[in-house]
């Protein structure tokens, strides 16, 4: 009890200050509702080619935002020496790694919810299914827990906003993969047991990544 | 309270500490001199446990601070010339925060305590965005003692610090140095670490070189020694 009360202050701790700064939610929302713009644009998205290429636009979308979202709360943490604050405090430094994390998915999974119904009026296909949102919240959690822990090792870097993503992105490629391939089969009309194989990936990565981020935390944030 | 036993600390292969030993009873308050690089700032973070030591024995209240689990965290409390709070927190939320995290009993009291003790009763709502840099320092000291630890580190409170707010500071360590609270502190500014402290070390080139009573020292008298301890290397 005492650990997951740790956990919620510190995802209580990043809410309350979202809430008055709104900046990491401003700038991800920003990012995410330009670069679907741009997309329109650059691949003049109409109905014969939109199934094609929605699944990897909404997912540029997602990553990208995000990514501004994962430094952002880790240089907050950073500024005044926070998380040295965090790390002397007596708790495992596994429940930073989840309080953050939850904080994290938090805000990624507004921007989703934002997200989705803005492309599913832009390109006029529907992506509120309850299959398609299963997948992308999976996704998601793979995401972010690799995230997060990376964001926290980019951190102490000289170039800690170009290392992210330098970091993460081909961590990523099984979840891009399977989130893809997933998001496009169920636009083509299969269903959930259709894709169950990509969903299964998916899960096999958020549990696998989870775990070695968990482990990994304490080794990552000490100096 | 605090015993450090041949303390070697290399960043790769610089060595920056070169073999610490030190014991502080409980209750005593140490003030730890020394120029730029000569292992204050180090010796602190690894007593803290903020960072690991290379070899040698750092004991807190006679447990292994490398080895126990974080539990003994709570021994300490912690300032250093970054104030470890949230700019974008109040105080209130930010102690409010920080209780939560040591799980504090009785929290909001303690809370209220802690805020009329470093003078920020009044400015408790207040968003720490727009605390001056006194403010924030003296906020960063009730986030060290609002679990009340028994051990306080702390690692150039006095930077950047105005007259004003320096002299606030002494008031405030003196009154948190008293009763059986052991304090290790770092300090560019011989005379008040004179001032504040019952022991002053010198440490240089990562090794202890001179450890005396503040009680025999004077002010002129140690700045003496300390030119000679430091520039004499």
């Amino acid at each position: 009890m005492s650990y997951l009360r740790k956990v919620l202050a510190i995802v209580w701790k990043d809410v309350r200050a979202e809430l008055r700064t709104k900046d990491i939610l401003s700038s991800m929302l920003v990012f995410a509702g330009l670069s679907v713009l741009i997309f329109q644009f650059a691949f003049d998205l109409r109905a014969d080619n939109v199934r094609l290429v929605l699944p990897g636009v909404l997912w540029i979308a997602i990553t990208f935002a995000g990514v501004l979202g994962l430094n952002r709360s880790f240089i907050l943490e950073q500024d005044r020496g926070s998380l040295e604050g965090l790390l002397l405090a007596p708790v495992d430094r596994s429940a930073i790694y989840f309080g953050k994390l939850i904080g994290n998915l938090l805000f990624i999974f507004i921007v989703e919810l934002l997200l989705l119904p803005l492309m599913t009026v832009l390109f006029n296909v529907w992506l509120l299914s309850p299959a398609l949102l299963l997948v992308v919240a999976l996704g998601t959690v793979g995401y972010a827990a690799v995230g997060t822990l990376f964001a926290a090792l980019s951190i102490n870097t000289r170039a800690r906003e170009v290392m992210l993503p330098i970091l993460l992105f081909p961590v990523m490629v099984p979840v891009f993969v399977a989130g893809v391939q997933a998001v496009s089969r169920l636009l083509d009309g299969d269903s959930l047991a259709d894709i169950v194989r990509w969903v299964q990936l998916l899960v096999a990565y958020d549990a696998i990544f989870l775990a070695a981020a968990m482990l990994l935390f304490d080794y990552v944030v000490e100096e | 309270m605090i015993y450090v036993s041949k303390l070697i600390k290399a960043f790769g292969r610089r060595p920056v500490l070169r073999g610490i030993d030190l014991e502080v009873p409980a209750g005593q308050s140490v003030a730890l001199f020394g120029p730029n690089g000569a292992g204050k700032t180090t010796l602190i973070r690894i007593i803290a446990g903020l960072s690991r030591l290379s070899s040698g024995q750092v004991l807190l209240g006679g447990q292994d601070a490398q080895q126990a689990g974080p539990a003994l965290r709570r021994y300490i409390g912690f300032v250093s010339h970054n104030p470890l709070i949230y700019d974008n927190l109040t105080a209130e939320e930010n102690l409010l925060f920080f209780g939560r995290m040591y799980e504090t009993p009785e929290l909001p009291q303690r809370i209220d305590q802690v805020l009329e003790q470093v003078g920020l009763a009044g400015r408790r709502k207040d968003v720490v965005r727009t605390f001056s840099r006194g403010m924030i320092q003296r906020l960063a000291i009730g986030r060290a003692i609002l679990h009340n630890p028994p051990i306080l580190l702390l690692d150039e409170p006095d930077t950047g610090l105005d007259q004003q707010a320096a002299d606030m500071l002494r008031r405030l360590l003196v009154e948190l140095g008293s009763g059986d609270r052991t304090v290790l502190l770092t300090t560019h500014n011989l005379e008040r670490g004179i001032e504040w402290a019952d022991r002053a070390l010198i440490l240089n080139g990562g090794r202890v070189r001179f450890d005396a009573l503040t009680g025999e020292l004077g002010g002129g008298h140690f700045r003496r020694i300390y030119s000679e301890t430091v520039g004499g290397l």
